[in-house]
């Protein structure tokens, strides 16, 4: 299984494809991976002809971390179970997950800060479960930076150099190297008392990469810091990342962050991996239920048979529906495929920057969509026709993406823009 | 230092001046009119005679015992005091619980029973008594005794100070340093230790106060042998007994100016320290 076969995406000709482009985090992502992807699968095929002499022929990409079967547990709590999954060289992985899902313990066990009850770890091929954590070649960078308060700026990023007795012209240069690529020149004689918080996580980020590991982990890396910074640090750390090459992990609970920023993403819930996959891949195809909801602003139905188009339903199954699944059609345009419209009622209308988030109500759901500032404006408790084009049904514990029947039985090519 | 909101109806303005005239009387009559007792006492018949007192050969090797049993109990209380804290605030094991419980006992066991402890165990009557003979070691009536007892009724104060602490700081900086490749003593040096040093001046300076006045432990085990083993504790209570109150005044004088020493020392570090916190909590750390 190689879970990062870049696919690049291609929208299936009988899909109207997602409505509301401006709404969807993924967006940009559509658009904005491909120039980072052909560099790093350029390097990625360097290095599996340079590796390829010295092992075994080159096969395709070779996960350069991977879990297999790593279970965790605390006294009768179990923090992580049945976890497997692999990162390729140089691409940046999240784990993503809500709090208590397990993410920082895989995260610290694959460092070495834990140690896991089963299952094994390997980096670059070789088993690491009983290396200790200072000789797996890890940079880690902790939540709250752990940077050393009681030396300078210089000293915390010397700190590993030093420790591995680097001779001391070596380490001024590096040191000197990293305070370039992390923009901190001047700031080297500073506390980190004296640093804010941005700046401090710069620091972290450079005090990790001085004795050049071979692993990145970063966890919650932003959280830390306030939301405006967050957002110009997550480019920059992805900037960063790309350019040096590195293989990196980062956890996050904050899913814009990780569709944003990572390869791949690995999404846990209750200690277990419930998918990984590119963001695109968890976004469209949603393996699990818990993702459908996770991932993406979505809203659980109850029943969604109930909903015109959805007959074929079973009994009482529930279903999520995103935003860009749903569309109102402006008052005094005419009303595209008039038998699967359903009427409904504005129920509250929101600003939202770019767009208009409104909530409508039919048969007792609450629907969540997008509505353009360009159309007609919409007021509270007026009539509307809505269109549900597709939903996520959940089957046991996978998730489904099921179309509307009405609109496929009549073929396709209309796009619905709002 | 920070002011505090003033609730300035009569009331409370009454209660407040009763509370603090009653703390001042209490440590006024039982503390410091004692401890002016005492010098009053010395200096009763003037300078030269105290000065014979202080100066007296016996009095000059009870103080010379009490230091070095103090010096040896304190390095060694350091050295366990940071490896009890250490591996209370470090590790996962089990009994972590009992094992802070037994650093609190000298606290609640009477310093008595702590030599009697010793007597049974070293002495002619203790199970390792054949032991000791055979390597011709005597622990009980000598200073490896003395050292022991000293240890035992001391040992809570560098430990105590430092837990707080550790906990606090929580193993980030520890793990970082770990992960980058940096040896436990790098570690404990570079990482731990700037973060513990004030905690740890502050348990040492009381472990040291506690060592110097030691009296009922060291009492037990010491055997009472003039110029051997009495320390100046020991040395005062028996000039006392003798009725050599001047003597006995004098010799107590010098712990006294130790305490009001060991006090200011006290002091300083607290303020020092608090001085450095305040640094840098008011720099956002």
């Amino acid at each position: 299984m190689n879970p990062i076969t870049e696919k690049i995406p291609t929208s299936d000709p009988g899909d109207p494809g997602p409505a509301a482009a401006g709404l969807s985090p993924f967006a940009g992502k559509i658009a904005g991976t491909p120039p980072a992807t052909a560099d790093r699968a350029a390097r990625d095929a360097d290095d599996a002809a340079n590796d390829g002499s010295a092992r075994e022929p080159a096969r395709a990409p070779e996960n350069h971390v991977s879990l297999s079967g790593v279970r965790k547990s605390f006294g009768n709590f179990v923090a992580a179970d049945s976890v497997s999954f692999g990162l390729p060289k140089g691409t940046l992985g999240a784990l993503l997950g809500p709090s208590g899902s397990g993410k920082t313990t895989i995260l610290r066990m694959i460092a070495g800060l834990e140690n896991p009850d089963r299952g094994d770890i390997l980096i670059d091929g070789a088993r690491v479960n009983d290396v200790h954590p200072s000789k797996r070649g890890i940079g880690f960078v902790f939540q709250n930076y752990a940077l050393f308060r009681y030396m300078t700026v210089f000293d915390n990023i010397a700190f590993g150099l030093r420790a591995q007795k680097a001779d001391r012209n070596r380490i001024r240069e590096r040191v000197n190297e990293l305070l370039t690529l992390t923009d901190m020149n001047g700031l080297e004689k500073r506390y980190p008392a004296q640093l804010s918080g941005g700046q401090r996580q710069r620091v972290a980020f450079a005090r990790a990469l001085a004795p050049s590991p071979r692993l990145l982990l970063l966890d919650e890396p932003f959280a830390a810091i306030d939301a405006k910074v967050r957002r110009e640090l997550r480019s920059w750390l992805r900037a960063m990342i790309t350019k040096l090459g590195i293989t990196s992990i980062f956890v996050t609970h904050d899913q814009d962050e990780a569709i944003e920023v990572a390869d791949l993403v690995i999404i846990t819930n209750r200690g277990r991996v419930e998918q990984t996959g590119t963001p695109l891949d968890l976004y469209r195809e949603p393996a699990t239920p818990f993702v459908a909801r996770f991932v993406g602003e979505s809203t659980v139905l109850e029943d969604y048979g109930r909903l015109l188009g959805f007959e074929n339903a079973p009994r009482g199954a529930k279903a999520s529906v995103r935003p860009e699944f749903v569309h109102v059609c402006p008052p005094g345009d005419p009303v595209q495929y008039e038998n699967s419209a359903e009427n409904a009622e504005v129920l509250s209308v929101a600003f939202r920057g770019s767009s208009l988030e409104v909530k409508v109500g039919l048969k007792g759901f609450v629907l969540t969509t997008g509505y353009s500032l360009e159309h007609p404006a919409l007021s509270v408790g007026e009539k509307v026709k809505i269109l549900v084009w597709r939903v996520y049904a959940f089957e046991d514990d996978k998730a489904r993406l099921v179309n509307n029947s009405r609109l496929e039985s009549r073929g396709n090519g209309y796009n619905f823009a709002i | 230092m920070t002011e505090r909101r003033d609730f300035r109806n009569d009331k409370n303005r009454l209660w407040r001046i009763v509370l603090i005239a009653l703390s001042f009387l209490f440590i006024v009559a039982m503390l410091v009119l004692p401890l002016a007792q005492v010098l009053h006492g010395a200096l009763e018949r003037g300078f030269p005679p105290f000065l014979k007192a202080v100066s007296d050969p016996y009095a000059v090797i009870a103080l010379k015992l009490t230091l070095l049993i103090t010096a040896m109990t304190v390095v060694l209380n350091t050295f366990f005091g940071i490896s009890a804290a250490w591996a209370i605030t470090r590790f996962e094991f089990r009994g972590k619980g009992f094992l802070i419980t037994l650093i609190d006992l000298p606290f609640a066991v009477s310093p008595v029973i702590a030599g009697l402890v010793f007597i049974m165990t070293f002495g002619r009557l203790g199970w390792a008594y054949p032991f000791l003979q055979d390597w011709g070691i005597r622990i009980v009536f000598a200073i490896p005794g003395m050292v022991l007892a000293t240890i035992f009724v001391t040992f809570p104060f560098v430990g105590r100070e430092l837990i707080p602490v550790l906990t606090a700081r929580g193993t980030d900086e520890e793990e970082a340093a770990i992960l980058m490749g940096a040896g436990f003593f790098r570690t404990f040096w570079k990482v731990t230790f700037p973060h513990m040093r004030w905690a740890l001046l502050y348990g040492v300076i009381l472990c040291t106060a506690r060592a110097m006045g030691e009296f009922g432990a060291v009492s037990v085990v010491s055997g009472h042998l003039r110029g051997k083993t009495n320390t100046l504790p020991l040395h005062i209570e028996i000039l006392f007994k003798e009725y050599h109150t001047l003597q006995s005044f004098g010799a107590a004088t010098i712990l006294v100016c130790a305490a009001i020493l060991i006090l200011i020392a006290r002091n300083v570090v607290e303020s020092v320290s608090k001085k450095d916190d305040f640094h840098r909590a008011r720099q956002g750390v």
